[in-house]
């Protein structure tokens, strides 16, 4: 591609980000052809949600308007929700059930795989008007995506050159979404959190190791995630995906001196749960891991806290605007004990979560931050400039991970 | 109790509540529940749809407590404060010990630098343990209109 990129960027070279890539409107135009539409998978929405023949539901690829349907063939399917006509949302709802679509504006008819099938008076009403004999309606669908399931995740593309979703996630993120999704789940509740910053600032938070403990109190008091406890940080080959995770170990007096001469706000003694059951959780992974993150590029995160399970799909809506889809999910066979705990360790979770309240704001410190920092760069240097996997959480390396996958879409 | 003192009551009691809240005395929030109380906030699709998971989800005053003291504590948020208004209350259940009650509210968000949104409409679903002389929430389940929240949820509502 041969258009000039507003961004100046320092080729081969992620440990420095310059501020205008989360400012500028141009950059947003050509995400959406090149990171949305590109050679990637997008998080549309579960299985589970569209359970049967005709069941659909409305999400977003970037900016542009999907719908995802369930056909009678029990096949998945998924279009660009836009009316081939003159371009209007063809289904307005959010979810639902429908034998077809039809558009309101002039009633142009598609099936649930998203083929024009019926155009109103295309033959004109008594001998006059109506569509040219030309017209084709095979040739005027809208556009399709091509569909990837796994664990009963559906992803969608725009692109017919993207690798198979187990090729493009490889194989350390696939175990690690086999290791939570290993059973049918069910959505126990959905929550649209506003952030005031661009999509990719709250993307990289996801991705950052390093702040985990150091932002969120609530964490570190608890001993739910210390760096000082055993996990690692896993980054895929492509740089886009990465895996957080930790195991609580026996308290280490040592790490919490570390801590401590650090200075940190973050540690705080004498800060106690009146109702300490909170975290009290159940042994539910073999391996012991307590807390895993993981995150699919361009916009999906899979987490465990604990028996917290929950999905985000991280959604542009400007260059200053994203949305962030919470769907919290439980399993279809917990007992009632289960389901409450998990209910009730959602308050770590989520826009009011003790843990991700503060991942809400965060971004928006940094838009308003840099609102006059011109040329001026973020520095992303923790743990030197490698995008490899790390024993280490103290690392930015799966930051610098997403900036090497989005610099090779972006051409910059 | 005679049913109009028990409608003033409630009055008094909602408008107690979101004083509380608004004037920042929140470590006296917890006070409005019973020890055993249910309290919960979530959207009004969620609520339609019967999925149990809250905003915030409490099932005993103690995790009230506990709200107010991380966002004392541990929580890092930008200052801001609410102002309530609750409409009148619609009274959809009267039981000996309880009464169950429909309250609209609206809530705008006041932040330090002075930028004032509308920020939640809503319904309080209540119930009130009305066996004593003093009013207390057996359950409360905060239904927002919108599934969309403006940057974070800190303060209680």
């Amino acid at each position: 591609m041969s258009q000039t990129h507003p961004i100046q960027w320092v080729r081969g070279q992620h440990t420095r980000v310059p501020y205008a890539v989360y400012q500028n409107q141009d950059v947003l135009e050509q995400e959406q052809k090149r990171v949305y539409e590109g050679p990637t998978w997008n998080y549309l929405c579960l299985e589970a949600e569209i359970p049967e023949p005709g069941s659909y539901r409305t999400t977003f690829v970037g900016r542009a308007p999907i719908v995802v349907a369930r056909d009678t063939d029990g096949e998945i399917y998924a279009f660009e929700n836009r009316c081939s006509h003159r371009g209007a949302l063809i289904c307005l709802e959010k979810v639902g059930t429908a034998k077809d679509f039809q558009c309101v504006y002039h009633a142009w008819t598609y099936d649930l795989q998203g083929s024009l099938k019926g155009v109103a008076f295309e033959a004109g009403l008594n001998g006059a008007g109506g569509m040219p004999p030309s017209f084709c309606k095979e040739d005027h669908s809208p556009r399709k995506l091509r569909i990837a399931t796994f664990c009963g995740l559906v992803f969608g593309s725009f692109n017919d050159e993207v690798d198979s979703i187990e090729d493009y996630l490889g194989p350390e993120i696939c175990a690690r979404i086999e290791r939570v999704l290993h059973k049918p789940v069910e959505v126990i509740g959905r929550f649209t959190q506003a952030l005031p910053n661009n999509w990719k600032l709250y993307f990289e938070n996801v991705k950052d190791s390093y702040h985990a403990s150091l932002l969120h109190l609530f964490f570190t008091t608890f001993r739910l995630n210390r760096l000082s406890q055993r996990g690692a940080v896993i980054v895929s080959e492509s740089g886009g995906h990465h895996v957080s995770y930790s195991m609580v170990d026996a308290p280490q007096a040592e790490a919490g001196k570390q801590y401590q001469e650090q200075g940190l706000r973050s540690d705080q003694e004498g800060y106690k749960l009146a109702d300490p059951t909170l975290l009290a959780g159940f042994k539910e992974f073999e391996d012991g891991i307590t807390l895993q993150i993981l995150s699919v590029f361009p916009g999906f995160v899979l987490q465990q806290i604990q028996n917290c399970l929950a999905i985000r799909q991280v959604l542009p809506r400007g260059v200053e605007k994203t949305d962030l889809n919470w769907t919290y999910l439980g399993y279809a066979d917990d007992t009632p004990e289960q389901r409450n705990v998990r209910l009730k360790q959602a308050n770590l979770i989520g826009p009011a979560g003790f843990v991700s309240m503060e991942d809400g704001a965060v971004g928006g410190f940094v838009q308003r931050g840099i609102a006059a920092a011109g040329e001026d760069q973020a520095v992303i240097e923790m743990g030197g400039d490698s995008t490899s996997s790390s024993p280490s959480r103290v690392t930015e390396a799966s930051v610098r991970g997403f900036w090497k996958l989005y610099r090779r879409l972006m051409d910059i | 109790m005679d049913t109009v003192s028990l409608r003033e009551k409630i009055a008094a009691f909602q408008a107690a509540y979101i004083r509380c809240i608004d004037n920042n005395e929140l470590e006296s929030w917890p006070d409005f529940f019973l020890p055993q109380c249910r309290y919960t906030v979530t959207t009004a699709d969620n609520h339609r749809d019967g999925l149990a998971a809250g905003l915030i989800w409490a099932s005993n005053r103690a995790m009230l407590q506990d709200r107010i003291s991380a966002l004392r504590h541990a929580n890092i948020y930008e200052r801001h404060s609410y102002r309530h208004i609750v409409g009148q209350s619609f009274v959809t259940a009267s039981q000996a010990q309880t009464t169950s009650v429909e309250t609209p509210f609206m809530v705008a968000r006041i932040m330090h630098d002075g930028e004032t949104s509308l920020y939640c409409t809503g319904v309080y679903h209540d119930v009130y343990d009305t066996s004593t002389d003093t009013l207390r929430l057996q359950s409360r389940i905060v239904v927002c209109d919108s599934s969309r929240i403006d940057t974070l949820m800190a303060i209680p509502l």
